[in-house]
């Protein structure tokens, strides 16, 4: 079914009968061209963009849980491109023209919302990394405008602007930048590939990988085996123990992150805020819950929850910048596994065995790049060939040194980033 | 979580800074060629379960320990000084 003001019209005059579910729950076929192994935000879109750019329609996205049910779901929904390497500042400038038209390509609404994203800064030094950032920003084609202090006032008045510790000199503001609602923007993917023949199986956990003389064949899973022309693995904070049916040892240490919710509020932040001298940033839902994250915790963890340090160190640093929010109750935090790469950058490659793609290390900024990835992704598969906006997540990097992409500059090493 | 430092006694987790795998007190060789060194430096077994990593009390007597946690739940299951992991190789 297609979604229109019609269809709206027409299924409200017959008593809203005739909704249908987005997507089928097929049973597993035996075989596929392309299996893709994590229904995630990057898999689902990968899928869709194999069945839509490429016309392959012959896939199965294989979620060991539900669709929406992972880091997908459950996070802080901020959509960018103000990324300033090369290799980074291409990709992140393509996956924000793929947000723009998202909504028509998959028919649904995923309420992206080009509210604008403002990184405060706080001194002369940081003032001047930001204007060479903006710069940058320009010179891919994207937008970005330096604000000074007044500007921000205008725009951001609850700030707490007279606080003699770290004064707001001015901020970053990338109008183009914004938010979606997470979990639409994975029903959407899912729709659009099922709606395309893609076969979307949930419940279904990949237990094995076959290889047989270094080329893949199939996957073995809770629900069979399957056999696969091509299999791309997906996984995000999972992805070293899928990578490692393969026989593989990757460079990523699964880390966690928090981020929290309030209860619902008045409108009253409207764009996404970035703390420049803590780590905090900031939007307001549509539903109006305040929605804040910080840094990792900085240590390795699969258990889904961070610990209090950290929800300590965001709520001191949130009360810092903007002190009106200290009277709303939080309502919930949650915590993400990120698949972390030494030097912060994400991979999508080839590996050594034939057939089989891996695409990880979304570090904690996955979910802006969905759509870029999901068509990098699709590009590699259907073509072979590296996708241009892509071509730098390159997994051998670590091991040549070349083509590193350390956007905060701390160093290629595990636990800096 | 908190940590049992061997010389200060158990203290809050944020008296202390996570440096990676205990992997990293198995250095290889100078020579041993960028597929080694790549795998010492970056490849990472990352296991979901009981792994030793190595933990420094930065805020604390700055000592190097090794610490044995379960990833999946937080459970600190022992720590030891590092050169004392180390010189027993």
């Amino acid at each position: 079914m297609r979604f229109s003001a019609w269809e709206i019209l027409k299924q409200g005059l017959t008593g809203n009968k005739g909704w249908t579910p987005h997507w089928r729950s097929p049973d597993p076929k035996s075989a596929y061209d392309v299996v893709i192994v994590g229904g995630g935000g990057h898999g689902l879109s990968t899928a869709f963009y194999l069945a839509k750019e490429y016309g392959i329609t012959n896939v199965a996205v294989l979620e060991k849980g539900y669709i929406g049910g992972g880091n997908v779901g459950r996070n802080t929904t901020i959509v960018r491109a103000n990324y300033m390497l090369p290799g980074n500042s291409e990709f992140y400038s393509h996956s924000l023209k793929l947000w723009e038209r998202l909504e028509e390509d998959t028919n649904f609404n995923a309420m992206h919302s080009q509210r604008g994203i403002i990184n405060l800064f706080h001194s002369d030094g940081q003032r001047d990394g930001y204007a060479r950032r903006g710069n940058q920003m320009l010179s891919q084609g994207d937008d970005a405008i330096l604000l000074d202090n007044a500007g921000v006032r205008e725009k951001l008045p609850y700030l707490d602007f007279d606080q003699t510790r770290f004064p707001i000199y001015g901020g970053l503001y990338h109008p183009r930048g914004g938010t979606a609602r997470h979990d639409a923007v994975a029903w959407g993917y899912a729709r659009g590939a099922d709606m395309r023949g893609v076969d979307i199986i949930q419940n279904c956990e990949v237990t094995g990988i076959d290889i047989e003389g270094g080329v893949v064949k199939g996957v073995q899973t809770s629900r069979g085996p399957i056999r696969a022309k091509q299999v791309a693995l997906i996984t995000a904070g999972r992805s070293s123990q899928t990578a490692a049916m393969a026989g593989m040892t990757i460079p990523v240490e699964s880390h966690i992150l928090q981020a929290f919710v309030s209860e619902g509020l008045k409108p009253c932040i409207d764009h996404v805020v970035t703390y420049g001298m803590g780590h905090f940033y900031i939007s307001q839902s549509d539903k109006g819950g305040l929605v804040f994250g910080g840094d990792l915790d900085f240590y390795a963890s699969y258990a889904s929850r961070g610990n209090l340090p950290m929800a300590e160190h965001v709520l001191e640093a949130g009360m810092t910048l903007m002190p009106m929010i200290g009277k709303a109750k939080m309502l919930r935090s949650w915590g993400g596994i990120m698949d972390m790469t030494p030097d912060g950058s994400p991979i999508i490659d080839k590996t050594p065995t034939e057939g089989l793609i891996l695409n990880c290390g979304w570090c904690y900024g996955g979910f802006k790049a969905v759509p870029g990835s999901g068509y990098s992704t699709a590009h590699l598969l259907a073509t072979g060939e590296h996708h241009q906006p892509a071509a730098g997540f390159r997994l051998d990097r670590f091991r040549t040194g070349r083509g590193l992409m350390d956007e905060e500059g701390t160093g290629a090493q595990h636990n800096l980033h | 979580m908190r940590l049992k430092c061997p010389i200060c006694g158990e203290r809050d987790s944020r008296e202390f800074t996570y440096m990676g795998h205990a992997s990293m007190l198995e250095r290889p060789a100078p020579d041993a060629g960028d597929v080694v060194w790549d795998d010492y430096l970056h490849n990472r077994e990352n296991i979901a379960g009981v792994v030793e990593e190595l933990w420094q009390h930065t805020e604390g007597c700055g000592a190097w320990l090794v610490v044995q946690r379960d990833t999946r739940t937080h459970e600190v299951l022992g720590v030891k000084l590092a050169r004392e992991v180390a010189r027993a190789g």
